[in-house]
């Protein structure tokens, strides 16, 4: 069984709210979800999608064609008429002029009707979702009454009353098309975004702070903070990047875990800040949720265009990592990780994500910590009588105390500086030595970063690159062309920068798959690892990678 | 006991000779030791410039950032440890400048920090262009047929903003200003302290100019007067008065009602979330009715 449901409408019509109670409805029903959201940056109107792909084994990748779609208004029902299946059920309140395979709902009179307000047309949208699906009304019930409890039992009762009557209708006017009830699998799966996993772990990594300013598609990173307060974590909306970046650098210095979260434009005016903190040897995550650019882009759309922008940012030379990750559980792998390597080499750790790991809720089977999570890594102030923050070591990592630890001073500075944190213009000895150690902290960072995942290559002629967010939907499409006996593998990367040293695979025909029109991660590949780069499966119109689209790219 | 000699460091000054940035320099030492603050119990933060050097020259924790930056990095700091006295030294370039959205913001955010503005209406590392407080019509290395913008005010911005101690000081007055930065130092709340800090190099007039000029806030001037405290904040064209203009009591400071749930503690010092904790809420996602 697998079904794909579009349910569409115009923003503030609350398809998000039917797109999310039919999701549980299948996941309590025992069935794996994966749902994406494309929506217009505007407030009211325009068109908008929640995609919903059920399946018996989790298919955490998105699809692009319905074979159900539920349109809320006439605009809608006309902007996704081609993303329907020709043998595909549409739902809408009015009756198409080309017929079709058809089932009329009016949402607002039977919400009127039964539920008392216009408002319930979402749940007797749901309604008919259900019906047109054989989940049976009991499940909707049950999501109808946890999903509104709190709202009390007036509402429950309303949308109940407003669901059973999509319910009835839908069923009706299906009559010998309705399908046969879905059967309960006894089976329960951790339904989440990238984003929403993503605040926890950096919670359990020790995070105490962090400062932000509204960016989509970032801006649900910092308001988890906000709306939970018992992550014990300090959230402050800045008032322009900048002031985000330097009040994160500010307290990390003074020993707290920090970070930020943005998108490309804001990313843009932290560039000096995450330069400052190579200077300074100051640990901080930040968050680069990318967006279709340049400048304003596309606000609400995803994109991978950021990766070198990424790995360069901020003048003049020093370490960095960024890390990508495909989902919620590996989100939370790198979240732990990127404070640890933050920590470390005291220096900035970039996690790249998208709109799509932003705004994507993903099946799996549940969401774990990592096995284990580092310590914080500050010095111990009783090992020093005379404190030098920036002494030299072999691995170019000083010790690091932060303000007010034991009765040292710690001295930062922006400026090039003596070992002891104090401005210097000795171009003989400290110049160079302070070069050498910025340097040589990135070589041993290189040393560690992770290879990337590997999928059926061995015998493979062609292979597919990734990175981040992509990989469910290179792994689909690798399954496919394997299906039709072509020797397809693919190599993820989640460990970006700084890139170790890698032979590439033998005897295969290399190419990447990203969301960008330039193929940054080729670029990269050749220019960092020598890797032959055949060319690039890019796609930059701001909607994700699926296999559909690398199928065609491919054949 | 802690005194003048405790914040000493042999770090090589790269100011003028004779410029009044010692006079700052030697008021905040005899403050520190007067408030009986170790140096390791002081954070000094700055941006860049000539002023900018001064943690360097005062032995402390030291965050010298980048340009513009010093109030977001010592809010950042504050928020991780409020029991670090946070003093904020640099230039109006760098203050009222390039840094200005963020002290605007400062002002409403109200952590509890000390802003030192070395105010020597020009930007004088960069050898002289005209600064945010240069006076309109002055001629400098960039405007050379005199600055065509009004000055930026502001001692009267902070006062309107909220900010509940601001005051006006004079570098060559090194115990009126130690005076103004032990009662600044001391208020709790942001208190911002603008020092008229002549630049012997580029300035156009000399210092003498300056002391002639210098007036004291008249005694009768009660610092709770908003209006009359403005009124003297916008004053300072033919003379400039020198003391604390505004000081009423703060309500509460930045990020209190965090440190309410948190304690008082240093971040790095509370525990982490317990796994268990984080592990119930990752199960919170598990869809069961």
């Amino acid at each position: 069984m697998e079904r794909s449901i579009f349910v569409t409408g115009a923003a503030g019509e609350g398809i998000q709210t039917i797109g999310d109670v039919v999701a549980r409805c299948f996941l309590v029903h025992g069935y794996p979800v994966f749902s994406t959201q494309e929506f217009e940056s505007r407030i009211r109107g325009g068109n908008s999608s929640v995609r919903l792909r059920v399946s018996e084994e989790a298919r955490n990748a998105p699809c692009t064609t319905a074979d159900l779609l539920l349109a809320l208004n006439p605009v809608a029902r006309e902007h996704y008429a081609d993303a329907l299946h020709s043998d595909g059920l549409l739902i809408s309140s009015d009756t198409p002029t080309d017929g079709g395979n058809h089932v009329e709902v009016p949402f607002v009179s039977l919400a009127t009707e039964h539920g008392g307000q216009e408002i319930y047309a979402n749940a007797v949208a749901a309604g008919a979702l259900c019906a047109a699906v054989g989940l049976p009304f009991s499940v909707l019930e049950a999501v109808l009454a946890s999903a509104f409890a709190a709202r009390g039992e007036e509402t429950v009762r309303a949308n109940v009353a407003a669901a059973r009557a999509g319910f009835d209708c839908a069923g009706s006017a299906l009559g010998g098309r309705a399908p046969a009830e879905t059967p309960k699998r006894d089976a329960s799966y951790a339904y989440a975004s990238a984003h929403e996993a993503i605040p926890l772990a950096a919670a359990a990594a020790g995070c105490r702070f962090i400062s932000a300013y509204p960016m989509s598609p970032s801006t649900g990173i910092i308001t988890a903070f906000t709306r939970d307060a018992d992550l014990g974590v300090f959230a402050e909306q800045a008032e322009d990047e900048i002031a985000a970046i330097n009040m994160a650098l500010g307290a990390s210095a003074a020993g707290a875990r920090a970070m930020t979260a943005t998108s490309g434009g804001g990313f843009a005016l932290m560039a000096e800040g995450i330069s400052l903190a190579g200077m300074i040897e100051t640990p901080i995550v930040i968050l680069l949720a990318q967006r279709p650019g340049p400048a304003t882009g596309l606000p609400t759309r995803t994109a991978q265009e950021d990766l070198l922008f990424a790995i360069r940012a901020g003048h003049g030379e020093f370490p960095r990592a960024v890390l990508a990750p495909s989902d919620p559980q590996e989100a939370i792998e790198l979240t732990v990780r990127a404070f640890d390597l933050a920590d470390r080499y005291q220096t900035p750790v970039i996690l790249l994500t998208d709109q799509y790991l932003a705004d994507s809720r993903f099946s799996l089977e549940r969401l774990m910590l990592p096995a284990k999570i580092p310590a914080a890594h500050l010095a111990d102030p009783t090992d020093f009588t005379d404190y030098a923050r920036y002494a030299p070591t072999e691995s170019g990592i000083s010790p690091r105390l932060a303000f007010g630890q034991g009765d040292h001073v710690v001295c930062l500075d922006s400026d090039e500086h003596t070992p002891e944190g104090h401005i210097t213009e000795d171009l003989r000895v400290t110049r160079p030595a302070a070069v050498a150690k910025r340097l040589e902290k990135e070589r041993h960072l290189r040393s560690e970063i992770r290879p990337p995942s590997s999928e059926r290559i061995d015998d493979a002629e062609r292979m597919l690159i990734g990175w981040g967010s992509t990989k469910g939907a290179i792994a689909e499409a690798v399954d496919r062309l394997r299906s039709e006996g072509r020797k397809v593998g693919a190599l993820h990367f989640a460990e970006l920068w700084p890139l170790p040293s890698l032979d590439p695979p033998k005897g295969a025909q290399l190419w990447t798959v990203e969301g960008n029109a330039t193929g940054q991660f080729a670029q990269l590949l050749r220019s960092q690892l020598g890797w032959s780069i055949e060319g690039t499966i890019g796609r930059s119109d701001g909607l994700p990678i699926d296999a559909q689209f690398i199928l065609e790219r491919m054949s | 006991m802690t005194t003048i000699d405790n914040y000493r460091t042999n770090v090589e000054n790269q100011w003028c000779p004779g410029c009044p940035n010692f006079g700052i320099q030697t008021a905040l030492k005899r403050t520190l030791a007067e408030l009986g603050l170790a140096p390791h119990e002081v954070c000094l933060v700055s941006g860049i410039g000539q002023a900018a050097k001064l943690p360097h020259y005062v032995r402390a924790n030291v965050f010298n950032g980048l340009h513009g930056r010093a109030i977001p990095a010592a809010i950042g700091v504050h928020v991780a440890n409020p029991a670090l006295k946070t003093i904020v030294t640099s230039g109006d370039g760098d203050l009222y400048g390039e840094g200005g959205n963020h002290l605007l913001h400062a002002f409403r955010r109200n952590p509890d920090i000390t802003v030192v503005v070395h105010d020597n209406r020009i930007y004088a590392l960069t050898k002289g262009q005209g600064s945010p407080t240069t006076p309109r019509g002055e001629k400098t290395r960039l405007q050379f047929d005199g600055v065509e913008i009004d000055p930026a005010q502001m001692l009267a911005t902070a006062i309107v903003h909220g900010c509940t101690f601001v005051a006006r000081g004079f570098a060559g007055d090194i115990e009126g200003l130690a005076e103004i930065l032990q009662r600044g130092i001391a208020h709790r709340g942001l208190a911002l302290i603008d020092v008229i800090q002549p630049c012997i190099t580029w300035g156009r007039q000399p210092i003498a100019w300056y002391r002639e000029r210098i007036v004291p806030i008249p005694e009768d001037h009660d610092p709770t007067d908003r209006d009359r405290a403005i009124g003297l904040a916008l004053d300072a064209v033919d003379s400039f008065p020198i003391g604390v203009l505004y000081e009423i009591p703060s309500g509460p400071t930045f990020a209190a009602s965090y440190r309410d749930r948190v304690g008082n503690r240093p971040l790095h010092e509370l525990e982490r979330l317990d796994r268990p904790t984080i592990e119930e809420k990752l199960d919170r996602f598990i869809v069961r009715t």
